[in-house]
């Protein structure tokens, strides 16, 4: 049985998913305008909090967000369940399926064996829409492959049960109902606040763009404090979490630059093509910063000095950002 | 980014294309296929051969008699001792004692079996730890090299 169902890849996961599912639901909405409405941007570093060893650096925001900001500013009608029993978990969603519901779903990445090998980790943010089931096989809409997969049911179960960080336990949310009409232009200007209020306002010197001049800082110290494995290590990470599978490039910063150019369209605004312009100039940045950062893991560039330039550059980052989100809040607050 | 300067430099994505965000020559935001990027590449490598580094550092301590071969599958499985007793359903107290060589030399087959099922390997194998040179991402791309 298989749903019929318009697979598109995308960039990120969660866009992806929250994107293909409004589409299927009559909804045509591209992932940039998913993740600008779901307000998926987002920074923070939070140096006593490890991963792996690792201090947390996130350039997005908190798994299911997106899905559920977009919904709500839509006013679509969502369900979500997450489950203790495996077993409950399966029949539900067997239900959902042969209902003719495509169904998303939070796994963890490590058990999912058509990943490429060389991403499975124990990262258990991971979204997909189930599609349909044939046999002992699901079949999945993975927004971040060309396209569609099979996976084995007891594979499946496994990464919808991952333990560890961010256990997903089971999480299965779908849309429920669509309203007859969306005011998608305060949507948009919802969103878009939402992300300006998170990068500027946030009381916590660890998050938006007081985080970005926080790594700024503690990057410059990483080579005296913690011996040169250890430093490289911590500057992979950062590359990782913003370059990795799922951000479209520029930790996020270019997609975000896609929704601003098709914002400008929906509110009729030309402010926002130039602040697009500012947003992808950004990206660049961070894109530098990362490459920057790769040469000095792979031993190809001095250590020390390198720090020096890119904890420059984070500054830079951070100060184009604050600019950036300034004049967005002043652009839509008409 | 431009649409031209999206990087082409695949690796480790074992063939997958992937979506990045660019510009196009109109300044419009376009969807591009890229195989990868030589900075991820990069990163991504490196946190294998961290696996890798731990990985060499067990064996060697296994060989010394201070840990169990189940040190070696857990460290394999990229887990520490929390998330291998969450995953095993054995108490956290028990999976300590049965990283100790000692302790491990004596469980039955019924005390290995979850550990066995877990990591999709025999019982008879959790006692074997492999020998010579570690390479996780040499591992990984082996089978993806056959198919193509």
């Amino acid at each position: 049985m298989k749903i019929d169902f318009t697979h598109r890849q995308f960039a990120h996961c969660e866009s992806g998913v929250t994107a293909n599912l409004l589409n299927h639901h009559g909804f045509p909405c591209s992932e940039a305008m998913a993740f600008g409405m779901g307000a998926g941007l987002f920074f923070a570093h939070v140096p006593f909090f490890k991963i792996n060893y690792l201090p947390l650096t996130t350039f997005r925001i908190a798994p299911g967000s997106i899905f559920k900001k977009t919904a709500k500013r839509l006013g679509i009608e969502v369900q979500k369940r997450k489950f203790s029993d495996p077993e409950a978990a399966e029949e539900e969603l067997d239900r959902l399926l042969e209902a003719g519901r495509p169904v998303g779903a939070q796994t963890g990445v490590f058990w999912l064996p058509f990943f490429p090998p060389a991403y499975r980790f124990h990262f258990n943010a991971h979204n997909l829409v189930v599609i349909g089931k044939e046999g002992d096989d699901y079949l999945i809409s993975d927004p971040i492959f060309e396209e569609t997969v099979r996976c084995p049911a007891a594979d499946l179960r496994k990464a919808r049960f991952a333990r560890g960080a961010l256990a997903p336990k089971g999480k299965i949310y779908y849309i429920e109902k669509m309203p007859d009409r969306f005011d998608l232009e305060k949507a948009v200007k919802s969103g878009i606040n939402e992300v300006c209020r998170t990068m500027l306002k946030t009381p916590l010197p660890l998050v938006g763009v007081r985080g970005i001049r926080l790594l700024s800082r503690q990057l410059a110290k990483w080579p005296d404090k913690l011996g040169e494995k250890q430093t490289i290590l911590n500057l992979g990470h950062v590359i990782r979490m913003q370059e990795e599978i799922g951000t479209g490039g520029g930790g996020f910063r270019f997609i975000y630059a896609a929704f601003l150019q098709e914002a400008a369209e929906v509110l009729q605004n030309d402010k926002l093509i130039d602040l697009s312009q500012r947003c992808t100039e950004v990206g660049d940045l961070w894109r530098e910063f990362a490459l920057i950062a790769s040469r000095v893991c792979k031993g190809r560039a001095a250590v020390q000095d390198s720090f020096d330039d890119l904890s420059a550059l984070l500054c830079q980052c951070a100060a184009k950002e604050e600019s950036l989100f300034n004049d967005l809040r002043r652009a839509i607050a008409k | 980014m431009k649409k031209e300067d999206v990087p082409q430099q695949g690796g480790l994505n074992s063939g997958a294309r992937e979506v990045s965000y660019a510009v196009d020559s109109d300044g419009h935001y376009t969807l591009a296929s890229s195989v990868g990027w030589e900075a991820k590449n990069i990163a991504l490598s490196q946190a294998w051969e961290a696996i890798d580094d731990q990985l060499r550092d067990v064996i060697g301590e296994i060989m010394s008699g201070e840990k169990s071969p189940l040190a070696y599958y857990m460290i394999k499985n990229q887990m520490d001792m929390a998330l291998l007793s969450e995953y095993s359903g054995v108490a956290r107290w028990r999976v300590k004692r049965h990283l100790k060589p000692k302790v491990f030399a004596k469980l039955n087959r019924a005390a290995l079996t979850p550990y066995a099922e877990l990591f999709g390997v025999t019982v008879e194998q959790l006692h074997l730890v492999p020998e010579g040179s570690i390479s996780s991402l040499a591992e990984l791309n082996r089978p993806e090299e056959e198919n193509t």
